[in-house]
């Protein structure tokens, strides 16, 4: 037998890499924490990588998770072996199929990364609430615990799919098993072939539909046989557990690893079990091996196979000495009588005694618990607090582990100090920020320590929720046994500081065992370093005697050419520091790595990266320490004086990353959330931030306009308002004629600043002594933040200008608004925030935005903090998130709520219409509310309206105040990304775009499902590399916008604020007046798009100039008037090269890297495209549609009509 | 009548040479400019600044935002291997050897001296007949001087000429202290070719909105003239065979440039303006002109007009400079 190939990789990689070499098809569409299966199959098969048949598998992305299932579908009528992957939500889109699927015996293997399931929240993370809701499909369920199992079973699965003609879900834990990095056996094609033998393939071959021996499937049935023909599929599930115990043997044969579907494992009479499946079974199952040699009489019994339930299986793996059983489950099913395993084994039990051949005689206590929903952390002594549990005399029937319930108190007290994990193990923690390569060198290490030496390893990496200057801590554990420990490393022998900011509000080394390792990149000099770090973490380094050193890794980065990159540095660190491996055999493996890497990326940056190993090695230095601490910088803290009670109790604790520690007490019980919580963050990312030169300022608040996180603003102001101002405090009278005699401030906010650089390039006003100098120029943040502090605080203090006075809105008067959407964790440079705090800014006190699952509703909604945010008078948007899938048809349903209570109030004002007035009244029903002064107007009415009706008693007056504001016009506002609008929400989108109601769309096109990770969408223009199109898109971007003109009803609009920011304002407004549903395709650059989004308006405008990004208006109200309703707004002869536009960026550039023939075809596609699309935009500017049919009596033609559905 | 000449070690049917331009980037122009009647196809230079840059841009791009974020570990796909700048060059030289029969001059502009020697091995090994080298370092600091400037290109000559067997030519600036010296300097490490001048990227200032601009404005026959004068000065002083690029458009440029003595020109603007074909033309001219006005041949008229055999050398001098100036009188 051929040498066994040992990979250290994660269960995604596991699962997909049996799943692509088992399929013919693969249909996929992507969803967290799922989507590296679908993208390693489509990325292999790119690669021409074979499946044990020789054939390159087919990988097709779908519109939808609904989608993906209807082609598995089909595929597997047609007798090919087809897979998909999903997660979540995804999972539930499928279920109608699935049903179909299992209802007609289909040998098919679906590999699952349980995930959460949004309920009063989304999570990204895992828990089994998705794969219990299929239980009533009809597909069997195989539980994998770890990342070998995930490998191994994604086989077994499909043998005994293929053998039983049941369709399999394989699921194990996302994230935690799914993104764990662990050692892995891998399966020969070899092997695979012997698993899945060629005679189950070629039955199901003989199974599919085909003319040459024609059958019919899908036949609709009546009440006198559906019932009867349901039945018959019975005993193929009842063989099933048969099957897969023979496999499974089978499987052992072959590889020596043995699985069974009910594995028990403990001490042989144990008087106490644990029932549990999933990747928490490692945890139970360590921890039972702790206990028993402990002399616990204690058990566990995984579950693989959970459908069909084997009952007899099941009992007979239960030891009969059992007393008390505790059942865990990783969901909750609320208001049912226990969650789904609990009730399965009370089931088998009972059904087992019924029979006779219940082993211990009587049916045990049974208690029932939840755990680790949404990847909450689940730990030996969790595990230990629930055998605690079993052995009170009355133990809780159902409890839950892991969190503090104060409110129901079903939680079970844990003891934080119990361990089991033994000091013969590495544990090495990593404190980074994304943007400078941690986890990726973390990974690196672990695949170098895990494929290179004989020694074990896993990795599990933390992200925080945003996306700019997140935060990530990297777990890492080596040693010489198998690692099964899927949870966080709590005491660690080795930590590393990646940034130095992190030390002010956070005691980065709280988690170090005594004697272990401190690495700390620091800017200071080695004799410094000491001195500025807090006391309180001097403290610990003093008493828990950690050896301390410290480089700048930064300043060695920069030196070698790496940019902000510090990854080859700290790990190069690591490495010579931690002991892991001797230090030349760990140099040389580092540079092997580099240059496996980094080799296909050009010989420029293998040079730098080993320049920075060599440099590194000459700045690390051991830091001396004092006896007792002696700096005076003392550990800052999340909370703020000024924050509201709850933001200080709950959510200031949940910036300080404890939000672990928050009871069940603390929470909405609804998910609702207060919003304006994200200026209490004051995250202090930025390296630079902008500083202004009022000297050189034109005041055109371009900055302003472009900055993505509302950190840079103006304000003008009357002089008076400057008493008081800070020393530091900078002003200059206003220049335009609109507000002459005011005063004028431009102001960074730096401590929300991401240093994104997007304003100051930007800027067009420079020094005329010194044209680099600008009227905005970087500086380090370090040198300004306590002055810019206190500045923007009085800054803020200043009230702003009154709305009413701005009769003309451009977009330099929109940044005199209040922008009600600030300081979100957005990518640095996000292309779409300032759309949407644009939005706040235009119509933020009046608006509800309902917004599609994807970035704009992570970092809209992502806590600990929000962005959204309220005016002086507490109005501000209202926002809400429903699905993915969605959105439109939930916004439209917002609307039409809006639109009823606005009826309803109308017709009790008319009811007292004799207390009101005529001119009130008329005011009330009848105002256009165009326009700041005019809104101003129906709230000022509104106030009166509630004066007069206060006096009266009859109920009906209360009702009418309750239902008064909505007659204030509310707007509502449609959120999302290309990945909703032109895929998996079109259906509705398409449908409310028909409709006559006043909803107004927002796409923020960034043409990649860039939340996700870069999939191809239907608006990925040709030529792009993305995944599913890694060697670039060959079919055009769908012109989104040309198919909602043709309902001739909508406004629609294509917009890009960085080649065009009036018209951008100016499409808004429209779209907002147009009193039906309005469509804004918004140009949104992304990271992505693969370049530094600095320069991301400069290729706005080059997507304009070229004529890549039409700007256009179609305005069904220019109808009436004689007029084409289309205007073309951008140059309709371009002024740049398409070329031009496309070698900026990575994503087109690196397929001439890949293809470069490719690469002039599609180019040369996207040439004659743009002038093609371009030709047509310009011919239907030129058509003015007839007003009248010419018949008698005259109709309106249709788009002219003014729809008023509307709130 | 014979217009043939030598260049490089090549036996040239002609001494109109396509220069390095957008034309020789594309293979159909290429088979075109052959068919027209090149002798020789001299390629665009790779630069070995603008390939790194291009790498570490690749590569930043790719890796931004990357494990960054728990739903996208990466935003872009990963193809198993790049075809970088090198690669596509090299395999550009490869196909322009395999598509045509004349010579094919490759020709870098380095970075380090390590990335001269390894290019130009590389472009060896790409199966390129020559190589030239262009020059192309405009010094803008104070430091260092000139002196070291001269030694250091030298150095990086010799450099590659020890590493590859290829025939070289050196494509000169025109901003030498003493050019005469300098390319005897050159000429002594034994390169087959002085090619007078490069032509610099000249940086243009937008006043309205106070950015630099890169412009790239084709030759006309004026660049000419400071090239006619150094080659006169450099005939029969180097070993090296002399060549003129920039300037050279009408068939009086190609007789004006083989009288001051090179070898061959580059026609490139002309080439781009008229189009490939106009290389015949040329050509064809040549032989017309030389027949006309009854020369035996190209060899015959071959520094016919350098500084050591013109009537009035001084013209090429100060002296002229000064004459010119005495003699102007307002009309």
């Amino acid at each position: 037998m051929a040498e066994k190939q040992v990979v250290t990789i994660d269960g995604n990689e596991a699962a997909a890499s049996v799943a692509h070499r088992l399929s013919e098809v693969a249909v996929i569409y992507p969803i967290t924490p799922s989507s590296n299966m679908g993208e390693l199959a489509d990325e292999w098969s790119s690669h021409k990588k074979t499946n044990i048949w020789g054939g390159v598998p087919k990988i097709v992305e779908m519109q939808s998770e609904a989608g993906a299932i209807g082609s598995v579908h089909g595929a597997l009528q047609a007798g090919s072996l087809c897979t998909t992957f999903t997660a979540s939500q995804g999972l539930l889109l499928m279920i109608p199929n699935m049903f179909k699927i299992a209802g007609e015996l289909t040998s098919f293997v679906m590999h699952v990364a349980a995930r959460c399931v949004a309920t009063h929240a989304l999570s990204i993370f895992g828990d089994h609430s998705d794969i219990m809701a299929c239980r009533q499909t009809g597909f069997a369920m195989l539980g994998s615990i770890n990342v070998q199992e995930a490998h191994d079973q994604a086989a077994i699965a499909m043998a005994i799919s293929l053998r039983s003609r049941i369709p399999f879900l394989h699921f194990f834990d996302g994230f935690r098993t799914s993104h764990e990095l662990n050692r892995a056996v891998l399966l020969s094609d070899d092997e695979l072939r012997a698993i899945v033998k060629q005679e189950w393939v070629d039955a199901h071959r003989a199974r599919a539909l085909t003319p040459d021996r024609p059958l019919l499937r899908g036949t609709a049935q009546n009440p006198d046989t559906f019932f009867q023909a349901r039945e018959a599929c019975n005993s193929y599930y009842d063989r099933v557990p048969q099957i897969v115990k023979e496999e499974m043997e089978r499987f052992a044969a072959l590889t020596g690893r043995k699985y069974v579907p009910y594995e028990y494992q403990g001490h042989p009479n144990a008087d106490r079990v644990v029932i549990v499946m999933g990747s928490g079974a490692e945890t139970v199952s360590e921890t039972v091996k702790y206990l028993t040699g402990r002399g616990e009489k204690v058990g566990v019994i995984i579950i693989r196979l959970y459908r069909p339930f084997a009952i007899d299986m099941f009992i007979s793996a239960l030891p009969g000495s059992t007393k008390r059983i505790a059942v865990l489950d990783r969901t909750k099913e609320p208001g049912a009588g226990g969650e789904p395993l609990y009730q399965d084994v009370l089931t088998a039990l009972y059904q087992a005694q019924q029979a006779g051949v219940l082993p211990t005689g009587e049916i045990p206590a049974i208690i029932g618990g939840r755990y680790g929903l949404s990847s909450k952390e689940f730990t030996p002594a969790m595990v230990k607090a629930v055998y605690d549990e079993l052995a009170k005399p009355t133990p809780k029937t159902r409890f839950t582990v892991g969190i503090v319930d104060d409110v129901t108190h079903l939680s079970l007290a844990v003891d934080e100090s119990f361990d089991i994990e033994t000091d013969d193990t590495v544990r090495a923690l990593f404190f980074g920020l994304g943007a400078d390569g941690t986890v990726g060198a973390n990974k690196n290490s672990i695949k170098i320590i895990g494929d290179e030496t004989d020694l074990h390893a896993q990795g599990y990496f933390v992200y925080d929720s945003k996306k700019s200057g997140a935060m990530t801590t990297s777990h890492l554990r080596f040693g010489k046994e198998p690692i099964r420990a899927p949870y966080l490393i709590r005491k660690a022998s080795f930590i590393a500081c990646h940034q130095f900011q992190f030390l002010e509000k956070t005691d980065i080394v709280e988690s170090a065992s005594d004697g272990a390792v401190f690495l700390l990149n620091s800017p200071y000099a080695k004799e410094e370093v000491w001195n500025h770090i807090p006391r309180e973490i001097q403290q610990t380094i003093i008493t828990k005697k950690l050896k301390f050193y410290a480089i700048d890794a930064n300043a060695v980065a920069k030196k070698t050419g790496m940019g902000t990159r510090i990854n080859t540095i700290m790990q190069t660190c690591f490495f010579a520091i931690s002991g892991v491996l001797p230090r030349d055999e760990a140099i040389a493996a580092i540079k092997k790595a580099i240059k496996k890497t980094y080799g296909k990326r050009g010989e420029e940056v293998v040079r730098r990266n080993f320049e920075a190993v060599d440099q590194t090695l000459a700045h690390l230095a051991e830091i001396a320490m004092t006896p007792a601490p002696t700096s005076t910088i003392r550990l800052g803290t999340f909370e703020q004086p000024a924050m509201p009670d709850f933001v200080k109790r709950v959510s200031a604790v949940m910036m300080a990353g404890k939000g672990d520690n928050l009871p069940v007490s603390a929470f909405p019980v609804d998910g609702t959330w207060p919003t304006g919580t994200t200026k209490y963050e004051k995250r202090n990312i930025a390296i630079d931030i902008p500083q202004w030169e009022p000297g050189i300022c034109i005041q055109c608040n371009k900055c302003a306009f472009v900055c993505p996180h509302a950190a840079i603003r103006p304000k003008v102001y009357e002089a008076a308002q400057l008493e008081g101002s800070p020393a530091g405090f900078k002003s200059v009278p206003y220049k335009a004629p609109d507000f002459k005699g005011l005063t004028y401030t431009l102001q960074v906010a730096p401590e929300d600043c991401t240093g994104c650089n997007l304003c100051v390039v930007v800027c067009p006003a420079k020094d005329k002594s010194d044209a680099k100098r600008k009227a905005i120029n970087m500086t380090p943040r370090m040198d300004i933040r306590d002055r810019e502090r206190d500045n923007y605080e009085f800054f803020l203090n200043i009230p702003e200008l009154d709305r009413a006075r701005l009769t003309r809105i451009d977009a330099k008067a929109t940044q005199l608004l209040l922008p009600l959407f600030e300081y979100s964790g957005a990518c640095g440079g996000c292309g779409e925030t300032p759309y949407v705090k644009l939005l706040t800014q235009l119509f933020g006190d009046r608006l509800v935005v309902a917004n599609a699952t994807g970035c704009s509703s992570i970092y809209s909604g992502n806590l600990p903090t929000t962005p959204y945010t309220t005016d002086r008078n507490g109005r501000g948007p209202a926002w809400c998130n429903s699905l993915f899938e969605d959105n439109a048809e939930f916004g439209l349903g917002i609307l039409l709520g809006l639109t009823e209570h606005r009826n309803h109030a109308e017709r009790l004002l008319k009811q007292f219409s004799g207390q009101i007035g005529d001119t009130l009244l008329t005011g009330l029903v009848t105002s256009t509310q165009q326009g700041e002064a005019a809104v101003a107007e129906q709230r000022a009415r509104v106030v009166e309206l509630r004066k007069l009706i206060a006096p009266i008693t009859d109920p009906k007056a209360r009702l009418l105040e309750s239902l008064a504001d909505y007659l204030v016009r509310k707007s509502v506002w449609l959120l999302g990304g290309d990945g909703w609008a032109y895929d998996i929400g079109y259906g509705g989108l398409d449908h409310v775009m028909s409709l006559p109601y006043d909803v107004n769309v927002l796409v923020m096109d960034t043409e990649v499902y860039s939340n996700t990770g870069g999939q191809a969408s239907k608006s990925t223009p040709i030529g792009a590399s993305a995944k599913f199109a890694a060697n670039g898109k060959g079919t055009q971007k769908k012109d989104l916008g040309l198919i909602a003109m043709s309902y001739r009803n909508a406004y629609v609009a294509s917009v890009a604020f960085g080649a065009n920011d009036n018209h951008t304002v100016k499409a808004f407004l429209e779209a907002e007046a147009y009193r039906g549903p309005s469509l804004i395709i918004a140009y949104s650059h992304c990271i992505a798009h693969g370049y530094d989004l600095k320069i991301g308006t400069d290729q706005q405008k080059l997507a304009v100039d070229s004529g890549v990004w039409p700007l256009y208006r179609y305005d069904p109200r220019l109808v009436n008037t004689g007029k084409p309703p289309l205007q073309v707004d951008s140059p309709m002869t371009p002024k740049a090269a398409v070329r031009d536009y496309l070698r900026n960026e990575t994503r087109f550039a690196m397929v001439e890297k890949i293809d470069p023939v490719r690469f002039k075809e599609l180019s040369e596609a996207s040439v004659r495209n743009t002038a093609q699309r371009l030709s047509l935009y310009k011919e239907l500017a030129n058509i003015a549609y007839p007003t009248t049919t010419g018949e008698s009596p005259a109709a309106p033609a249709n788009g002219a009509a003014q729809p008023k559905e509307g709130a | 009548m014979d217009i043939s000449t030598k260049y490089l070690g090549f036996d040239l049917e002609s001494p109109i040479i396509p220069g390095a331009s957008p034309l020789t980037a594309d293979m159909d122009s290429v088979r075109q400019l052959e068919d027209a009647g090149a002798p020789m196809i001299i390629m665009h230079s790779i630069f070995q600044e603008q390939l790194e840059h291009e790498e570490v841009a690749l590569n930043y791009g790719l890796e931004q935002g990357e494990q960054s974020f728990a739903e996208a570990l990466s935003y872009l796909p990963l193809p198993d291997q790049f075809r970088l700048g090198p690669d596509e060059y090299l395999e550009h030289v490869a196909k322009i050897k395999a598509a045509v029969k004349v010579p094919v001059v490759a020709s870098l502009n380095g970075r380090t001296l390590g990335g001269w020697t390894e290019y130009a091995k590389k472009i060896e090994q790409a199966g390129a007949d020559a190589l030239e080298l262009n020059i192309y370092d405009p010094v803008l600091a104070a430091a260092p001087d000139s002196t070291s400037v001269e030694l250091a290109t030298v150095e990086v000559i010799r450099a590659v000429r020890e590493a590859v067997k290829l025939p070289l030519a050196v494509k000169l600036s025109p901003f030498y202290t003493s050019l005469v010296h300098f390319a005897h300097r050159v000429d002594a490490t034994g390169v087959r070719g002085l090619v007078l001048f490069n032509r610099f990227y000249q940086p243009d200032i937008d006043l309205e909105t106070l950015e630099l601009h890169r412009t790239l404005k084709l030759s006309t026959s004026e660049e000419l003239l400071p090239r006619l004068r150094w080659t006169a000065a450099l005939f029969n002083h180097v070993g090296a065979d002399l060549c003129i690029t920039g300037g050279v458009h009408s068939v009086y440029d190609v007789c004006k440039s083989v009288m001051v003595g090179a070898s061959a020109v580059q026609v490139a603007s002309a080439l781009l303006v008229h189009g490939p074909e106009h290389l015949g033309v040329l050509r064809k001219q040549l032989y017309r002109w030389l027949e006309t006005h009854e020369y035996e041949s190209l060899q015959q008229m071959r520094g016919s007009m350098s500084l050591i055999r013109t009537p009035n050398p001084s013209a090429f001098e100060r002296g002229n400079y000064m004459k010119i100036l005495q003699t102007w009188a307002p009309a």
